[in-house]
């Protein structure tokens, strides 16, 4: 399996977000996206989840399911947990387990993310960290061979970042391939880098009070 | 179980469950229809000659209460990405989301229609034609509903764009729909023609509606 981008460049709202963006990943490697604030970090992962249309390049996926879409083969870990307060936490993983077809094990999924005691508490009892856990757990019980994973570290405490980093290396292991966003390391020993640097281009470097250029 | 069965049941839990949208739309209904009588006074054959109208006006609101958090509270959480990477077509998965509304909003609006009929005069069979011009109807208004619902997902405040865009496009429903109420109470036209070109009105929606709220959900969700 190998995902490969070629000149992808992404606009939002008629700004130039990112341009000129080419990788390739193989199924069994992670490929983590740096860069600072703004750099377009969110949105190229958005663009590689179907749910942003690429501005010019193209994406395309060899060795996957040929009548699936890129999307349709991917799991998304956005900053939003898409988790319903007023369902139990595995009312939570069993729906999304069952809409993304294929409904595996939800019990084994919760306790692997440290959630088993917990599932029968109302999912707006939960502490963002858990309710972070709880849509990591969504991608163990549902396979999909593509993760994209948006600051998966966040809110996560150094006992969940293990397990996440444990969890990662499983499915890359078993030849899935990752692409995460972050600004530090994520806790995988060998991953690809890929460093989103604006251009002087970027809108943000045009800041009057030069806040851009002092942080890089 | 399958992909759409899962949200069925999904978006059923909550809206039975406390904050849930299920049971205003009815309460709403009740509220208004009840009201009526005393506002108009005890005038018994205005009350059976307007009735229909009201139990149609009140479910066409009441319809719309729960529709502007259709799409926007999956919107809000995240929920709508996921849902948009499924396997399953949008199209198919907004026409659960409609039928999941309309069992919880519409039906309540249908069972309950007959009961609060006694309170604006109306006989058996007069009660049993609006039942049925409304189980009809709802349908439509919801789907209906959903084009607006997704028009006005990344909104903070869509409810009111949304009773903008959907009320228009409900008229020749209401039209249809109280004109067959009527008839079969009053006359002197046939039951059968209003009441055929509702159903036609309410198969239209059930196609045109999931496949509208579909590419508009395409276009905002950017």
């Amino acid at each position: 399996m190998r995902l490969t981008a070629a000149e992808l460049a992404c606009e939002r709202g008629g700004r130039e977000v990112f341009a000129g963006i080419s990788f390739a990943v193989e199924g069994g490697e992670a490929l983590l996206v740096s860069g600072r604030n703004g750099a377009g970090k969110s949105s190229l992962l958005r663009v590689l989840a179907g749910l942003i249309r690429p501005a010019a390049g193209r994406l395309s996926l060899e060795g996957g399911d040929p009548e699936l879409s890129i999307a349709e083969q991917a799991h998304y870990l956005g900053h939003q947990d898409a988790q319903k307060g007023a369902l139990s936490v595995a009312e939570n993983l069993r729906f999304w387990t069952g809409f993304f077809g294929r409904g595996g094990d939800t019990a084994g999924a919760l306790a692997a993310v440290g959630l088993g005691g917990l599932a029968g508490l109302p999912a707006a009892t939960l502490s963002a960290g858990q309710r972070r856990r709880l849509s990591i757990a969504r991608l163990i019980a549902a396979p999909r061979p593509i993760w994209l994973l948006d600051e998966p570290t966040s809110t996560l405490d150094r006992g969940a970042q293990d397990r996440l980093a444990a969890l990662m290396a499983t499915h890359l292991a078993g030849g899935g391939l990752i692409v995460a966003a972050s600004h530090g390391p994520i806790g995988l020993p060998a991953v690809k880098e890929l460093r989103l640097d604006p251009s002087a281009s970027s809108p943000l470097d045009e800041t009057p009070l030069g806040l851009a250029g002092a942080a890089r | 179980m399958s992909p759409l069965a899962a949200l069925l049941v999904r978006d059923l839990r909550i809206a039975v469950r406390a904050g849930g949208g299920a049971l205003i739309g009815v309460l709403f209904f009740l509220v208004v229809v009840t009201l009526t009588p005393f506002a108009i006074g005890p005038d018994l054959v205005l009350l059976k000659r307007i009735g229909p109208a009201i139990l149609w006006l009140a479910a066409l609101l009441a319809s719309l209460l729960a529709l502007d958090r259709l799409f926007s509270g999956d919107h809000d959480d995240g929920s709508l990405d996921l849902i948009l990477m499924g396997r399953a077509p949008l199209e198919l998965t907004v026409a659960v989301k409609g039928l999941a509304h309309w069992l919880t909003t519409g039906l309540p609006l249908v069972i309950c229609a007959p009961l609060i009929g006694l309170l604006l005069n109306l006989d058996p069979p007069a009660q049993v034609a609006l039942m049925l011009t409304l189980l009809v109807g709802t349908p439509a208004l919801t789907f209906i509903g959903l084009i607006g619902a997704a028009i006005a997902v990344t909104l903070r405040r869509g409810g009111l764009l949304l009773a903008v865009i959907v009320l228009p496009l409900t008229v020749p429903i209401l039209i249809f729909g109280v004109a067959a109420a009527n008839a079969a109470i009053v006359g002197p036209t046939p039951f059968g023609t209003p009441f055929t070109i509702l159903c036609a009105l309410t198969l239209a929606s059930l196609v045109v509606g999931p496949f509208a709220a579909a590419a508009a959900l395409r276009q905002e969700i950017e």
